[in-house]
This record gives C-alpha cells, sequence and structure tokens, in this order.
C-alpha cells in the first residue's frame, strides 16, 4: 500500500496531538501531594506559623556600619558576591535613607537622618506585582504571605524585576557558585538565568527557626512576627512607634515597617 | 512557491549570503551567552531590560504595517492598495518572528520558554503577550500565502479568508496594546506608568511599519521588477505623515504632563533622555538625534512637492524608520529603569556579542522578507504586466 502525502500528515498532526495527552491525565491531586503547606514542619521542632508574617526595622536601634543581618543571610542562602556591580545579588542590603524615603527628604532634615543607612530587603507585599506580572507562576505568595520562588520554573525573562518598586529582585547573570565563598549545603544554590530574592527564611520558619537576619542582629533591631497576631511584638511596636512604609502609595501593601 | 526562492540573480545571492553570515556571526554569540548567561550583554541589576526589548518593543510596531494596507484595501475598497497588501501581510510575518527572536534571546533559561503554556498565568500580560503575537503571525502567515497562491492560479481567493483578514484588523491594534501594557501596568515605573502608552504604541507603529513599507516598494520598484504604483506610495506616504504627526503629539503630550505638574518622579527620566541627569548623559544624542529627524521628517512628509519627489521621499522614510527606532527603541526602555527604584543612576551600554546578536536576528528577518518578496515579485511579476519606465524592473 501506497500511502499519500495527505495520509502522512494526518498520522503526523494526530501523533502531534498525543503530546497535550500528559497535561489531560495527570490528575491534579497528584500535583498537590508534593506540596508542603505553609506552616507544616518538616523537622523535628514545630515550625513557626503564622495568619501573615511581617517585619518591623527598629531604625533607633539599627546601627549604620553594622552589616551582620547582611553577612548571616548572604551566607546561609548562599547568594554569590561579585567584584563587580552590574552582576550583583542582594537579599538584604542597606541604602541610604534618602534614598529609600525619597519623600521624606528635605533639605533641613537633621545630619543624623541625611547619613542614616537603612536595611531594605523584599516587602512581601500584599498585594505583590512580582507576582501578577510573572508569565509561569514562578514567583507566588503563600497564604502566609511570604512571595516565594520556584527557581526550577523561573524562564528568566526578568519582567518581574521591571514590577517590583522596590528593587528586591535580582537576576543571576551568570553562574552564581564561583562567587559563593564557603556553600552552604543545607540551602539550594541556584543556576543561572533565574531572578532570586528574600524568601523571609521560609526554609528555617519550617525548622521552627527564626529568619537568619533576625537571628543575626545584636541590637534586635528586626522584629519578626505575625501582624495578624494582636499580642505579637510586631504589632505591640507597630501599636507603640510611628512607622513607614517604603512607596504605601502604590497599593503593593508592604509588609516591612520602619520604625522611627 | 517556495522554490520561486530559488531562482535569482547574483546580487540576489549575495545578500542572501550576506545575511546568512551575520546571522551566524549572531548565531555563534548567542551560543557563548548561553554558555556563560546573559552577564555578556550590559544588562545589569538595576537595567534589567536592554537592546534585545527595545528591539522587541520597536518591531511591534512595524508589524502593524499590514494592518495599514488591509484596512484601506478591505474596509474602504482602497484598490490602489490591492497589489500590495501582501507586502504588508509577510512585512508583519518577517517582524512579528523578529520579535518572538529578540524576546526568546532575553530570557536567561530559554529552555524553560514553554512553561509559558504548561502553567498559564491569565494575570500575566507576558502571557497574552504571547498569544496575541503568536495569534497575529499565523493570521498573516496564512491570508499572504492564499493570497498570493490564488494570484499565482489566477483564481479568486476562497471565501473563508475574508473574515479571516477582517480579524487581523483587530486583532493588529490588540497586539500593541497588550505590549505597551506590558509596560503601563508596572506601579513603580513612572516613566511607563501613563495611559497614553497603548495610542503611543498604535501611533509610532503606524508610522515605523509604512514607513518601511514605502522603502520597500521603492526598492521592488528598482531592482525587483515590481511597481506597486504611484498612488499606494503616495497614500502610503500620507498615513507616515499623519501618524507621525500624531506620535510626536503624543510625546509632547507627555512631556506636558510630566513638567507642568512638575512631579519630580514624572520629570526625572525626561530630563535624563533630552538633558542628562546628576552627570548621566547615555542617552541626550540619541533622543536629540530622533527629535531632528522626525521633525525633519515630517516637515518633508508634510509638503506635497517634497513628498512626490522619491530623491525627498525616501530619505524621509528613512528618518521616520530610525527615529522611531531610537523613540520606541532604547528611548523607550531605558528611562524606565534610569534613575533605579532606589534612586540609582546605573546606565546601560550594549556589549559586543549583544550588538552581534541583535544584528544576527535582524538578519534572520530580513531573510524571511528577501524569501518572501522574492517569491511575491516572481509571482506578481508573471501575471501583472509591469509598465515599461526608466524606474520599472526592465533589467
Amino acid at each position: 500500500m501506497t500511502s499519500s502525502r495527505r495520509d502522512f500528515l494526518k498520522i503526523a498532526g494526530a501523533s502531534a496531538l498525543t503530546l497535550l495527552a500528559p497535561s489531560i491525565f495527570v490528575p491534579t491531586w497528584a500535583e498537590d501531594a508534593m506540596v508542603i503547606p505553609p506552616g507544616r514542619a518538616y523537622g523535628p521542632t514545630p515550625a513557626l506559623s503564622a495568619r501573615r508574617w511581617a517585619m518591623a526595622v527598629d531604625l533607633a536601634r539599627c546601627t549604620t556600619d553594622c552589616t551582620d543581618c547582611i553577612a548571616a543571610c548572604h551566607a546561609v542562602h548562599n547568594v554569590p558576591n561579585f567584584s563587580n556591580s552590574k552582576d550583583d545579588v542582594k537579599w538584604i542590603w542597606t541604602e541610604p535613607f534618602t534614598a529609600v524615603f525619597p519623600a521624606e527628604n528635605h533639605p533641613y532634615s537633621g545630619q543624623a537622618l541625611q547619613k542614616l543607612k537603612v536595611p531594605v530587603l523584599c516587602n512581601h507585599c500584599d498585594n505583590p506585582p512580582c507576582v501578577r506580572v510573572c508569565p509561569t507562576g514562578a514567583t507566588f505568595a503563600r497564604p502566609d504571605g511570604i512571595v516565594m520562588m520556584d527557581y526550577h520554573r523561573c524562564i528568566g525573562c526578568r519582567l518581574c524585576m521591571a514590577a517590583c518598586p522596590y528593587g528586591a529582585r535580582s537576576m543571576n547573570y551568570r553562574d552564581p557558585r564561583p562567587g559563593i565563598s564557603a556553600i552552604n549545603p543545607n540551602f539550594p544554590t541556584r543556576a543561572k538565568g533565574v531572578v532570586e530574592k528574600c524568601n523571609f527564611c521560609e526554609e528555617r520558619l519550617a525548622k521552627g527557626i527564626p529568619p537568619a537576619c533576625v537571628a543575626a542582629c545584636r541590637q534586635k533591631a528586626l522584629v519578626f512576627g505575625d501582624v495578624e497576631d494582636p499580642r505579637s511584638d510586631i504589632r505591640l511596636l507597630l501599636e507603640k512607634r510611628f512607622s513607614l512604609r517604603r512607596r504605601a502609595h502604590l497599593g503593593t501593601g508592604p509588609q516591612i515597617y520602619y520604625l522611627l | 512557491m517556495l522554490e520561486k526562492a530559488l531562482h535569482g540573480r547574483r546580487g540576489y545571492w549575495m545578500w542572501i549570503a550576506c545575511l546568512i553570515l551575520v546571522a551566524a556571526v549572531g548565531f555563534f554569540f548567542y551560543m557563548r551567552q548561553l554558555d556563560y548567561g546573559l552577564g555578556i550583554t550590559g544588562m545589569s541589576r538595576d537595567v534589567s531590560w536592554g537592546l534585545y526589548i527595545a528591539q522587541f518593543t520597536f518591531l511591534v510596531g512595524v508589524a502593524a504595517s499590514a494592518v495599514m494596507l488591509v484596512l484601506p484595501y478591505y474596509l474602504h475598497d482602497y484598490k490602489a492598495f490591492g497589489k500590495i497588501t501582501v507586502l504588508g501581510e509577510f512585512l508583519a510575518v518577517a517582524a512579528v518572528v523578529m520579535c518572538i527572536l529578540f524576546v526568546f534571546v532575553d530570557l536567561g533559561r530559554p529552555a524553560r520558554v514553554l512553561n509559558v503554556l504548561l502553567h498559564p498565568q491569565p494575570a500575566s500580560i507576558l502571557f497574552w503577550d504571547m498569544v496575541v503575537l503568536s495569534g497575529y503571525l499565523l493570521i498573516n502567515i496564512v491570508t499572504g500565502w492564499v493570497i498570493l497562491s490564488c494570484a499565482k492560479k489566477d483564481i479568486p481567493p476562497p471565501a473563508w479568508i475574508k473574515p479571516v483578514i477582517y480579524l487581523s484588523i483587530p486583532w493588529a491594534i490588540s497586539i500593541h496594546t497588550v505590549t505597551a501594557f506590558i509596560y503601563a501596568g508596572l506601579p513603580g515605573r513612572s516613566f511607563w506608568l501613563t495611559a497614553i502608552m497603548a495610542p503611543r504604541f498604535l501611533a509610532s507603529a503606524f508610522a515605523s511599519g509604512p514607513a518601511l513599507l514605502i522603502l520597500v516598494c521603492l526598492i521592488l520598484r528598482r531592482w525587483g521588477g515590481f511597481d506597486a504604483g504611484e498612488k499606494a506610495i503616495q497614500a502610503l506616504a500620507k498615513i507616515v505623515a499623519y501618524a507621525l504627526a500624531v506620535s510626536l503629539f503624543f510625546v509632547g503630550v507627555e512631556l506636558f504632563t510630566a513638567f507642568y505638574s512638575g512631579i519630580p518622579e514624572h520629570e526625572a527620566q525626561f530630563i535624563y533622555l533630552f538633558a542628562g541627569l546628576h552627570g548621566h548623559t547615555g542617552l541626550v544624542g540619541w533622543m536629540w538625534a530622533f527629535a531632528v529627524l522626525a521633525a525633519g521628517a515630517l516637515a518633508v512628509l508634510l509638503i506635497p512637492g517634497l513628498r512626490k519627489q522619491e530623491t525627498w521621499l525616501a530619505p524621509a522614510c528613512v528618518a521616520v524608520f530610525a527615529s522611531l527606532w531610537i523613540e520606541k527603541g532604547l528611548g523607550l526602555v531605558l528611562p524606565g529603569f534610569i534613575p533605579s527604584p532606589l534612586e540609582a543612576m546605573t546606565e546601560y551600554h550594549p556589549t559586543g556579542p549583544e550588538i552581534a546578536i541583535t544584528l544576527g536576528v535582524w538578519a534572520v528577518g530580513f531573510l524571511i522578507l528577501t524569501v518572501f518578496y522574492k517569491i511575491f515579485t516572481t509571482v506578481r511579476g508573471g501575471i501583472v504586466s509591469v509598465p515599461a519606465g526608466p524606474a520599472a524592473g526592465g533589467r
């Protein structure tokens, strides 16, 4: 039997359609089983859980030249350090107060404020633009408010970097491993071509320990907790003290509170 | 019909060889980029999009060329465009292919690109951009090919193609709107956060696409043995004139809003563009080149005596294309990042490999265009008797 070109195309088309089969036949419950729900422990100690995680930065306690929180975070999370700023990867770092809160800056504000350095990190927004724009769902928000990255799904389009009004996201413009002085085997290193950022130490919360930056701060300037819990330390602080949030007028609902 | 592209004179093959060479050089550097990562480009933590996305944004505009021919011909029965709608459709195909390639080479992990379809996110504008761009590509390939095939066989086009052609008109609007929304919907980038972003995209698209089409028609008349007709070329020139005027008006409107309101975060990027900010003047020369080229081109296109002379029209169209390449390319993408959200002034300078990859993608686009137009002129040359004249391809 000689098959015509028409028959060949029919068979080729039908074969191509079978490529769609996996997406139809993999049941959704099989995917769900792979997810560890937020707040569920995977270590011996119970996990820390919250209805809404947030952080307060007490600027009265934070000392300008201290970089303990940065060093701790970047060591724990295998954040590389390259000599050129172009390839920078940063999860938590400091910026001048005047750049962090440009609207609060005027020529007559005191010297102390002008010279103040402020720690900045991902704001884990209530209404995160990065999550909204991500074309693959690689960045997503958990019910407890942590905005997370799936490094295996990210395609590296960097739309989230354009969307973030805080400059909190970094792209791995090159293989990060040569830039890591000592690799922490308990946390994955990333590969080139994906975007990353602060994850509020969700891997530590699951083991029942507070975020690395909070634990490293000797001044106790970083207060981490559940803002939905009226008796939490962070809520008591927000009751008493005046606080600022970065670019809150954009409607992103940032969850890092700066106490003055 | 593809076999028609396999017969050409020496000049044709030289041109093809040049394009393949440039594309091959681009491919070589793309392999380097795949190996090292996007750090091989000038992009940085602060300026996270550069030359690639600038080309993508500009070329979405060029893809509009088709609709400016299809709309007058099919909706208003403007007969002069009848011969050349296919040219517009093939130009759109080449432009959209380049758009897709530019997004692709910009990806950090290109092997995962299908994640956009495997995990579709309806809230993401980039997802919708993928949908509308691939749809527009398909529509233009189908309509261009079917109409040309029918012309070759000397039969009227099938009835089912009409609705597809009508669909291509709103679809062309959609590719600009959706691409503009990628930018206009971001809360922290005040340069892009403007409601006239989509109208600006449309206006500049209707200038840059038809301007390239006029140049193509002039080239085909001189070297390709195909005459689009003076009436069609002049009608296109008027479209370019109107669209360019509207486009410049929109830029002026943006400048007024930024500077009269006096809001620093809206002013800063325009100051950076046209005067330089805090000693950083990377785009000032480019933006004034845009202003001078666009104003000069508009003057030529508005004066009928000049517009009707090929010696004025051709440079004016080159100026329109070049000026909008600046304005809708780097002039639109970079100020979104400079100054950064933390007020850092990080400038962007494309690297050699990045430029080579960019030229490579352009070469692929022009290769597609050349092959399609070769087929077109061969098929059309066989049907329409080309009027003999000094400029008509008698050679």
